[in-house]
């Protein structure tokens, strides 16, 4: 088990509204020449939080409340263009476990599910509302598969697959299930050599 | 029988559990690609948790992303951070400890992992291909599967020879209709990818299909393929036909029965009648030389448009990073760095088309040009045909074989502020170096722009001769 298991998440906010995040964004590729997965959160966003010296900027992912906030709520079709792994390490390694957009990409996606983030694509309503309100304390809930609002108690629901939501919730990772099916591969291999 | 498309009989041939509503389809992989960057992590988990690879002998590695492109005096390599030489170094030993075939320094075949594969004739239609990085999408020209993976499912790969998926959905990208003078593949897929959006493939898998692709050589076809990702899609492929065959036939990897192969596969093309969840028609005559003015591969325009005005927030965020205006023309915008190379343009068809244009003629003062070979082996060949003197009297830089300017990770990156035309694939923010503006083009484009040292129509080039 690589992390903890997965149900319902209460916290505010973190809102970078820019379309298209791509995963350079989250973690540009001078970093990506490590060997381990430790310690990616210092850099993720870096070119949003340091200056070219070094020094911190003031943004909000450099606050104590930024860094509180378990919930990043991006514009459309985050996560685009490389594949990079970086990007869910780095994301989760700072504190997040939920990415909410009206888009997410497909690689991204699937990297997330297997470190224990939480990607969902809300109604573009839901998005708006979140995109217009940073720092709103909202309920991910995983076992209901929905996202509830504060005020106007709306809830909207999400979409995840029965495999990826059992997983999260379980804490599990997908090579034990994959390795569990040794014998159904040997026979393909034996049928396709 | 249903008639199917392509990829459904790829993916079809390669189910080893079918998917179910609770549980994704586990699929076999042919071909595993890996360098780097994206596996040492990978090895490391399968090592903790008792794996071992499972078939090294479908697995081949080099290294691309961290490696210097230049040599010191001393025959040394100048690696950007012991970090960068650490990584190298790792793949280098988890290959060795695992035997998988390696195409490390030594090696004619090592380069961009992309090139590598189809050189190696390791890349064959209908199979499933693999590798850590998003740009995988290019061995789909053969007529694969082909897509990027993160490192956990490479780890999943080295240990099981399988991935989990549920099936994407299929889109035919329609080109159809005779190409202008001067415009090359890489204007069709900048063209493709402006018309359905940088996100307009998420969740599916393309196939290019009509007579532009027909007619295109395998090189051009893995320049369209290898942007599919750009659209946000998996994969993207073309059908398998006699100039597929022709690539492949006499390479180390090319199958023994050669002919019996040949006739498998072309059984793999779209089926008459087949259907696709979406279908996109494109007039090659409407297509020109293009040129990227935002910081996403979609933001294209014809070389000789004017920048359009701002329809977003997002697209005037776009343009203030690139110091760009509306209503102002593309061409004529000064620039400062000339990128030839990638994934996307670095093989010898690339590399001609570019001399072509340099030939006699040099690089504007003040312009930095590189050239950046896809492999060892296209340098050996560029070197042979003369290119390379053509590149060096023109003024510009002629390097060894790696991803270099694409993503900037060896060191090789520009200048806060400069604006570089590159024929690599992503115009992101930063992706070239910190304040870097890019503007993706072909590499004609991108050197007839590095004669001027502005933006330039390559077609206005020819007629300058």
């Amino acid at each position: 088990m690589s992390f903890e298991p997965f149900t319902t998440i209460i916290s505010q906010t973190l809102v970078l509204p820019a379309t298209n995040i791509d995963t350079d964004q989250i973690i540009p590729a001078k970093f990506l020449s490590v060997t381990t997965k430790d310690g990616l959160g210092e850099h993720v966003f870096s070119n949003l939080r340091y200056n070219a010296d070094g020094s911190e900027t003031d943004h909000e992912l450099n606050s104590e409340t930024g860094k509180a906030c378990r919930i990043l709520v991006a514009g459309h079709n985050f996560g685009c263009g490389s594949s990079r792994e970086h990007a869910p390490w780095g994301l989760t390694d700072y504190g997040f476990r939920v990415v909410i957009s009206s888009e997410i990409a497909d690689i991204f996606w699937n990297n997330s599910l297997k470190n224990g983030l939480l990607p969902i694509i809300i109604e573009p309503a839901a998005h708006q509302w979140l995109l217009d309100n940073p720092g709103a304390k909202i309920t991910v809930d995983l076992t209901k598969q929905d996202v509830s609002l504060p005020g106007n108690h709306m809830t909207y629901g999400f979409n995840i697959d029965a495999f990826s939501k059992h997983c999260l919730m379980e804490g599990v990772d997908e090579l034990a299930y994959l390795a569990g099916q040794a014998d159904a591969i040997a026979a393909y291999e034996v049928g396709h050599e | 029988m249903t008639a199917r498309t392509l990829f459904d009989k790829v993916w079809e041939r390669h189910v080893v559990v079918p998917e179910t509503a609770s549980n994704p389809a586990t699929l076999y992989i042919d071909l595993h690609l890996i360098h780097e960057v994206t596996s040492p992590q990978a090895f490391t988990d399968i090592e903790n948790r008792g794996f071992g690879v499972r078939r090294p002998d479908r697995t081949l590695a080099t290294i691309d992303h961290s490696t210097p492109t230049r040599i010191n005096p001393d025959g040394s390599r100048p690696y950007v951070t012991d970090h960068a030489e650490k990584q190298v170094e790792t793949l280098l030993a988890n290959t060795r400890e695992h035997g998988i075939e390696t195409h490390g320094w030594e090696s004619e075949h090592r380069g961009i992992v992309h090139v590598m594969g189809p050189e190696l004739g390791a890349t064959q239609p209908g199979m499933t291909i693999v590798c850590g990085d998003s740009h995988t999408s290019t061995h789909g020209a053969f007529g694969a599967v082909a897509f990027g993976i993160g490192t956990t499912q490479v780890g999943h790969v080295l240990a099981t020879q399988c991935l989990l998926m549920t099936k994407p959905k299929t889109m035919a990208i329609n080109v159809n209709g005779n190409l202008s003078e001067g415009v090359t593949p890489k204007d069709v897929i900048l063209h493709i990818i402006s018309s359905i959006g940088v996100g307009g493939g998420t969740g599916y898998a393309l196939e290019y299909r009509g007579s532009v692709f027909e007619d295109m050589s395998m090189s051009g076809r893995m320049t369209v393929c290898n942007m599919s990702i750009e659209a946000g899609a998996r994969c993207g492929m073309i059908g398998p036909d006699q100039t597929t065959f022709d690539f492949i036939r006499g390479r180390k990897f090319a199958p023994k029965n050669f002919d019996t192969a040949c006739r498998n596969w072309v059984s793999l093309r779209t089926d008459g009648g087949a259907v696709f969840d979406r279908e996109v028609h494109i007039r090659a005559e409407d297509i020109a030389p293009m040129v990227t003015y935002g910081t996403h591969p979609g933001m294209a325009i014809s070389v000789d448009r004017t920048i359009p005005k701002a329809g977003t927030d997002a697209d005037s965020g776009a343009l203030d990073y690139m110091r760009l205006e509306s209503g102002k023309p593309v061409a004529g915008t000064k620039v400062d760095r000339v990128f030839i190379g990638s994934c996307t343009n670095s093989r010898l068809e690339d590399l001609r088309a570019a001399a072509h244009v340099l030939r006699g003629r040099k690089v504007a003062g003040g312009l930095t040009a590189i050239v950046v070979p896809g492999s060892t082996l296209t340098k050996y060949q560029a070197e042979e045909e003369g290119l390379d003197r053509i590149f060096l009297e023109a003024g510009a830089e002629w390097r060894e074989a790696g991803c270099s300017m694409c993503l900037g990770m060896n060191g090789d990156i520009g200048s806060p502020g400069d604006l570089v035309v590159s024929t690599s694939n992503r115009n992101f923010m930063g992706r070239q170096g910190p304040g870097v503006r890019t503007i993706l083009a072909s590499p004609q484009t991108a050197a007839a722009t590095a004669v001027t040292g502005v933006i330039t129509d390559p077609r206005t080039m020819e007629t300058m001769v």
